[in-house]
């Protein structure tokens, strides 16, 4: 599938209906997880034949573009029961078959769920400080080739470290920057976490 | 859910020691056709826990897949096959996962399973 095609696919996606400020639930754009996935398989081959978890899944952006990319195998697990009913709809539309599970990502490090690959945009932890590291330590634990995940780019320095040094990464890098425009989903943020520096990370184990 | 995911799944709560593999209670099945390819089955076989496996596609009703596996077995297209439609094809739609320690259920809901575990599992 071209870059195009995928991302007006995902601009078609129905998004959060209610979104829940506590968990963080904003989606992807179509633009930026167009160009994440796009890259995950051209230029890294991680997507297309290999097994996929995207944790905190949301609406479905992420797993569902790696299944149109072409995954065998693609698992979304979140907490919140009304995103996965409407990702689960968005995936009936598209004819694609993922399996959701409804489950506090935190909780998955102790199981065997195993996967080649991890994609997720997991809560940048506004709400509760430490969350996406949260999620990226569980990442390490059940990818067994790569994640893709997207930080704050004020984090970058504290991201690189904690990765490579406690949660047993092997390699971590930064694919690109990008902007995260929260402005019409968070109508009373703050006012300078409206547009905000995001980087896409590439984490090897 | 597919059993390639109830392979992964297990009863977290605290202090179970075994809380895999989750028993399964079928109240509704669904099967809906995927490409077979041969190549992903043979990536994913090493990591399948194939007791778990080939038991709990008996409690969705297929009794076809041998109770013993070889990685020979890879090569044959008629095991693969039967190998691709119990992992991919099938999914529970309604029902519940039980812990086969504790018999807590974990339901099963429009293909959903909640494992959701209460606060004073965790
Ligand atoms: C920033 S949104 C990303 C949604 C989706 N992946 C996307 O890219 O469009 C973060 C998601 O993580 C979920 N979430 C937050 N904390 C969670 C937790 N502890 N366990 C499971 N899901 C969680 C939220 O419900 C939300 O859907």
């Amino acid at each position: 599938m071209k870059l195009k095609q995928l991302e007006s696919e995902l601009g078609h996606l129905v998004q959060f209906q209610s979104p829940k400020i506590e968990l963080e639930q904003y989606p992807t754009g179509a633009h930026i997880a167009s160009r994440m996935m796009y890259m995950a398989e051209s230029n890294f081959g991680d997507i297309c034949g290999k097994s996929i978890a995207d944790l905190g899944c949301g609406c479905g952006t992420l797993g569902v573009a790696a299944s149109l990319l072409g995954a065998s195998y693609v698992i979304g697990f979140d907490q919140d029961l009304a995103a996965l009913d409407t990702a689960q709809e968005n995936c009936r539309d598209l004819e694609i078959d993922m399996d959701f599970v409804q489950c506090d990502v935190k909780s998955l490090g102790l199981t065997r769920i195993s996967v080649d690959t991890v994609v997720m945009n997991p809560p940048f932890g506004t709400r509760r400080k430490g969350a996406d590291m949260e999620f990226l330590s569980v990442a390490l634990k059940i990818a067994r080739t790569a994640i893709y995940s997207l930080h704050k780019s004020s984090t970058r320095q504290h991201v690189k470290r904690a990765a490579l040094q406690d949660l047993g990464a092997k390699t971590a890098e930064v694919l690109f920057e990008l902007r995260f425009d929260l402005k019409s989903l968070y109508k009373f943020h703050k006012k300078q976490e409206l547009d905000i520096a995001v980087d896409l990370w590439r984490f090897t184990v | 859910m597919r059993l390639l995911t109830h392979n992964m799944l297990s009863c977290n709560i605290k202090g179970v020691s075994k809380g895999f593999p989750l028993g399964i209670e079928v109240a509704k099945l669904e099967t809906k056709t995927v490409e077979f390819n041969p190549q992903f089955l043979r990536h994913s076989f090493p990591k399948i826990e194939w007791k778990a496996f080939q038991e709990a596609a008996k409690t969705l009703g297929v009794n076809d897949l041998p109770e013993q596996v070889e990685p020979s077995m890879l090569d044959d297209d008629d095991f693969l096959r039967r190998f691709h439609h119990a992992l991919l094809e099938i999914h529970l739609e309604e029902g519940d996962l039980v812990c086969p320690e504790t018999g807590r259920k974990f339901p099963v809901a429009k293909g959903i399973p909640n494992m959701l575990l209460n606060e004073d599992e965790v």
